[in-house]
């Protein structure tokens, strides 16, 4: 990384800071708020998100949402992946987001499977 | 001569159209890598989950306990503090990085040095977390079908401890200890009360009903009758006292083996981490990057916390919130 070269702006230019430093407290101002949204929706849980969407709890969709957004800030600014050339950024990022849905994809269409086969099968499992 | 010479170059592996030195290259193969092993566990515990769909262990039920608070039922509230530890945590290390680029070696030491305390920190609040699960809190007893039934009071619905009800009876079972043993082997350790004194205890106290693990529409554990209960009682084979790999009075076994082992591998990351920040701490303060000119090692160690934090994050997600 070229030494003074570090991006400054945020939420795609909407907040620029000052100093690297600025920048490093207001991505944790902005991990802190996340966090705490995520703990208190955990913890009150309110109704209207209990809904089914794509066959998860809505609420538990905007957990892995929230989740991807502060993955995304600790690499971008604490990692600098913000600050690499686009080569690197994409040696890093690519393998990722193409063998991680993957896998994700594979397994949970499978173990939904044989939890139809263990539901719905002859053989009794809960004895 | 000149294109030749850049030629050459190229050749020769001169140009750099990474930018990034060595080390840091290596850290950020290392750190790809270890990302995928880290989804494979993830992805397997969703495996289990998925396939488990209907009735595993509710978390809010799991963990619980807050330093001091005893008996208090506080969902949530241990791991969000230990995220916000690893958060700011990783906050200190990349002011330390910072530091670094401007070749300011107190404030670099200052840094690392609460980098360093925040990640023990962390460490400590796991363990504790782990004797918490390990320990257990209400006891439960598990069905010839591996199955674990809870026990509640029929009025407030609330969960009942074995030591509540569990009647005491005179027994000649004695833990088998190795220097009896015509074989040379022990016994782990034998649960507080028997089945049977259990059992009788249920039988007695015609307050109880049994939760089993099967959840229902509203996403809460199926409390039986109490007809039902007493007939689901006949079935029991063992009493658990908290969670090991084989045994988890929680409900799934799986459930504790992903536990141990997601949370204990990131632990073990936290922990090598720890290591690794103290040596290069000291190396701080030996002035050995003051010597070498550029304070690039301390980005990678760097780049190798905020993995560690980035990790967190999801198994926050995925053992607590979804």
């Amino acid at each position: 990384m070229a030494q003074e070269a570090h991006k400054l702006a945020i939420f795609r230019g909407l907040l620029k800071f000052r100093s690297n430093q600025q920048k490093i407290w207001g991505v944790l101002i902005f991990l802190s708020i996340v966090t705490t949204v995520e703990v208190v929706l955990g913890i009150i849980k309110p109704a209207p998100l209990n809904t089914m969407f794509l066959r998860m709890k809505l609420l538990n969709w905007i957990f892995i949402i929230l989740t991807l957004v502060k993955a995304y800030y600790i690499a971008w600014d604490f990692m600098h992946i913000r600050d690499e050339k686009s080569n690197l950024k994409s040696a890093i990022v690519l393998p990722l987001i193409i063998l991680i849905p993957y896998l994700v994809f594979i397994l949970l269409v499978e173990a939904d499977y044989i939890f139809d086969v263990m539901r719905d099968g002859f053989v009794s499992w809960n004895f | 001569m000149d294109v030749a010479a850049a030629e050459t170059n190229v050749w020769g592996g001169g140009n750099k159209p990474l930018n990034a030195s060595y080390g840091k290259l290596m850290m950020w193969f290392f750190i790809v890598s270890d990302a995928l092993t880290f989804s494979g566990f993830l992805v397997a515990y969703g495996f289990s989950r998925f396939k488990n769909i209907d009735s595993w262990p509710i978390a809010d039920e799991v963990f619980t306990h807050f330093p001091f608070l005893h008996g208090i039922d506080a969902p949530m509230y241990y791991v969000a503090l230990m995220t916000f530890i690893l958060i700011f945590s990783s906050v200190t290390m990349v002011l330390a990085v910072d530091a670094g680029h401007h070749m300011q070696k107190g404030k670099v030491v200052f840094y690392m040095f609460l980098t360093i305390i925040g990640g023990a920190v962390f460490v400590g609040s796991q363990a504790w977390e782990w004797k918490n699960f390990i320990k257990g809190e209400y006891g439960a007893v598990e069905t010839k079908g591996g199955q674990i039934l809870q026990f509640v009071n029929a009025d407030s619905g609330k969960r009942v401890a074995l030591e509540a009800f569990a009647s005491s009876i005179e027994t000649p079972r004695a833990n088998h200890q190795t220097s009896n043993g015509v074989w040379f082997v022990g016994e782990g350790s034998l649960p507080t009360y028997s089945v049977a004194e259990v059992q009788e205890g249920f039988t007695q106290d015609e307050n109880l009903v049994v939760r089993i693990q099967k959840l229902n529409a509203e996403g809460e554990k199926t409390v039986l009758s109490r007809e039902a209960s007493l007939d689901k009682m006949n079935q029991v084979v063992g009493v658990v006292e908290g969670a090991n790999l084989i045994h988890n009075e929680y409900g799934n076994r799986l459930f504790a083996d992903f536990f141990f082992f997601i949370t204990g591998f990131h632990g073990f990351h936290v922990f090598s981490g720890v290591i690794i920040n103290i040596i290069i701490f000291l190396n701080v303060i030996m002035g050995t990057y003051e010597r070498r000119g550029h304070y690039e090692m301390v980005e990678k160690v760097g780049l190798y916390w905020h993995f560690v934090d980035l990790v967190w994050v999801f198994v926050f997600t995925f053992f607590y919130l979804v």
